[in-house]
């Protein structure tokens, strides 16, 4: 009676290259669990995915582009935003999407990262925040927590870390959620939501790293962290911005803090467009 | 977008606009720039005349984002440009280097000022010739381009294009700021759309499509975005697929071939202006605006019945090797005039490999050297 156990394609394999699998990304690691919300987000949005660019930097997260079967980019270490501009601008029609790192996007990219969302490019930026450098080792970065260990803070972080929401709300992102890889079907939601929505979407992802933070940080195994996450995390869609930094002893606010309707850039520089065509018949 | 929207005629314009100008005429529909002297003209030219042929322009926050931004646009298909001076020169060469691993077709306008550094940003000088060459990481080839007049500007961004969509790399103009800021007569003639170069595209369909298979040549056919191929490109070293192969053969098999598309097409690429060759004995070599004051010492030269002779490199890279190693035989001398201590010299001396002497006449740039210099420097040398 018994029969070989047989393990169909998952129907979303259509949305990955299965000939680059196994990942490199290790154990207990939560940027596979926030690529599959994505790729079920794509689905769940009903867009073309012919139509849909994935761009990433460089870093552990900066890996994705290449797993996934859409057309994808992987640039320069901080750079995604920039040619993601670049791309979505020259082709309006295309869904792009930058999935990328903390380090990446927030570090050296940080610059980009508040223009454009300072310009309200249509483009959605899933950024996996896992408070440190994974793929070079585990140093410090602008997300780490004060006093966190990491393998350039042997003796504690002395550096203040980003409120991520504030920064890109700030900035003049639409669309602005965080979800921790525990909260899978609100992350799923919020990308699907982010994707269709015109303009500037930001979502933070925080996510377990436990090779290299976690070790350092008494979470070396891969569920510490999303015990952390059960325990100390509560849903307050529409909070503050402000009042949503991951303070040490505070809960960790997840949620969507930010859907609001500005025009996009393509939308202003539709005007502009107008303009010059009148300004020449003058 | 209307025909006449792309000038036709005479103009008196400087040499960035004449190079904005170009950049439209060859098909150029984005640019992405931030302001640098003595290169901002170019930007603002783009900025009031994208609008008008249903281009894009876009300032950004820095050059490193504005040299993204074309190749984000260039993968989008199509044809894209920025432009800038030294400090932006510096900060684009990293993803110049993107540029030239994912092959992405693209123009960089270099307007050079004197540097290290600021410097000076008003002032002219030639210092970037071997950051051009060498400037991002890695080893590789690059296209460089070198105008001597506004006309140039327009002329040789048309070329600079033509090779970056036929070779798949970026192209390096690199313009100074006396020839970028000067104004002449610039003659915008009609181009026939035969002459404007497109990049190879696939002829097959996205399930048998590999973005770096070379069998068929050393350029790839490129898809872009959002016509179904779904490809990945990636700054790592890669495979035909385009995916990340991290062996010392694939990276053999890799760059060899960016080189090669290169190095093997360096007759079609490099170009070279020749005056009083024939019968030189010393043969000046110059570019750029130095190459105009080099043509009127070598006329000088004559007139006192020195037999000298100008070579202006159109092309700097790939270098004219084979002509060099050609008059080096035949010559007495070479003179190097250039706006910096010294670096195209080297590769004249390279090519004469002892054979003919080699003068550098270095200028460390704010002007530009003086005639009599170059005469004295031939008088010399004859």
């Amino acid at each position: 009676m018994s029969k070989m156990l047989s393990v169909e394609a998952n129907p979303l394999d259509c949305y990955l290259r299965v000939d680059r699998i196994p990942h490199i990304w290790c154990v207990g690691c939560g940027i596979g669990p926030a690529t599959g919300c994505f790729i079920r987000a794509i689905d769940r949005a009903g867009l073309n995915p012919d139509k849909v660019s994935v761009v990433s930097g460089i870093g552990c997260s900066g890996r994705v582009a290449g797993y996934i079967k859409l057309d994808s980019f992987h640039t320069t270490h901080g750079r995604a935003l920039p040619f993601a501009t670049g791309l979505k601008l020259a082709n309006p029609e295309l869904t792009t999407v930058v999935f990328s790192g903390d380090g990446d996007i927030v570090a050296i990219g940080g610059n980009h990262l508040i223009h454009a969302a300072r310009r309200n490019v249509d483009m959605t930026v899933i950024c996996i925040n896992n408070f440190n450098y994974g793929m070079t080792g585990g140093q410090m970065g602008p997300t780490t927590p004060m006093d966190a260990f990491s393998a350039t803070s042997p003796y504690g972080n002395y550096e203040y870390p980003f409120n991520l929401p504030y920064l890109v709300a700030a900035s003049g992102a639409t669309y602005v959620a965080r979800w921790t890889v525990l909260h899978l079907r609100e992350l799923e939601r919020s990308i699907a939501e982010a994707l269709t929505k015109p303009g500037f979407g930001f979502i933070e992802v925080l996510s377990p790293c436990p090779t290299v933070y976690g070790r350092l940080n008494k979470l070396p195994n891969g569920l510490d962290e999303m015990r952390v996450y059960r325990e100390k995390s509560v849903i307050r869609n529409g909070a503050e911005p402000k009042e949503v930094e991951l303070a040490a002893n505070g809960p960790i606010v997840v949620g969507k803090f930010v859907d609001i309707e500005r025009p996009t850039l393509w939308d202003c520089y539709q005007q502009v467009l107008d303009r010059a065509a009148k300004h020449k018949k003058r | 977008m209307a025909k006449n929207d792309i000038l036709n005629g005479e103009f008196f314009i400087n040499g960035d606009t004449a190079c904005a100008e170009g950049a439209i005429s060859a098909g150029c529909r984005f640019f992405a720039g931030y302001p640098i002297t003595p290169a901002t003209e170019v930007a603002e030219r783009m900025s009031e005349r994208m609008p008008q042929v249903g281009g894009v322009f876009i300032q950004m926050e820095d050059e490193i984002a504005s040299m993204n931004a074309i190749l984000g646009a260039s993968w989008a298909g199509m044809k894209a440009m920025t432009a800038t001076s030294g400090p932006g020169f510096s900060l684009m060469m990293e993803n110049i280097g993107l540029g030239v691993m994912l092959e992405t077709p693209c123009v960089v306008v270099d307007v050079q000022r004197a540097g290290p550094s600021t410097g000076l940003p008003t002032l002219v000088a030639q210092g970037d010739m071997m950051q051009a060459r060498w400037g991002a990481h890695g080893h590789y080839e690059i296209i460089a381009l070198v105008p001597d007049s506004p006309q140039e500007m327009f002329d040789l961004t048309i070329q600079a294009f033509n090779f970056s969509e036929k070779y798949r790399v970026p192209v390096l103009l690199m313009a100074d700021e006396a020839v970028g800021h000067m104004s002449e007569k610039v003659v915008i003639s009609e181009i026939n759309p035969k002459e404007l170069v497109s990049r190879p595209r696939p002829k097959v369909t996205p399930d048998k499509y590999l973005p770096y298979d070379s069998k068929k040549g050393l350029v790839t056919p490129m898809a872009v975005a959002g016509e179904g191929y779904r490809f990945h490109v990636t700054g790592l070293t890669h495979d035909d697929r385009g995916y990340p192969t991290m062996t010392a053969e694939a990276q053999d098999k890799l760059v060899r071939r960016l080189v090669d598309k290169v190095r093997l097409n360096i007759k079609d690429i490099t170009r070279v202006e020749e005056i009083s060759i024939a019968d030189a004995e010393v043969v000046v070599v110059s570019y750029g605006i130095t190459a105009r004051i080099a043509r009127y010492a070598v006329q000088k030269a004559r007139e006192e019945g020195i037999k000298a002779g100008l070579l202006r490199l159109i092309t700097v890279w790939p270098f004219a090797d084979e002509r060099i190693k050609e008059l080096a035989a035949l010559v007495k001398a070479f003179v190097v005039p250039e706006i910096n201590y010294g670096q195209i010299v080297r590769e004249v001396e390279r090519c004469a490999g002892g054979k003919a002497h080699v003068k550098s006449l270095p200028h460390m740039g704010g002007a530009v050297p003086l005639p009599d210099m170059i005469l004295q420097a031939i008088r010399e040398e004859a």
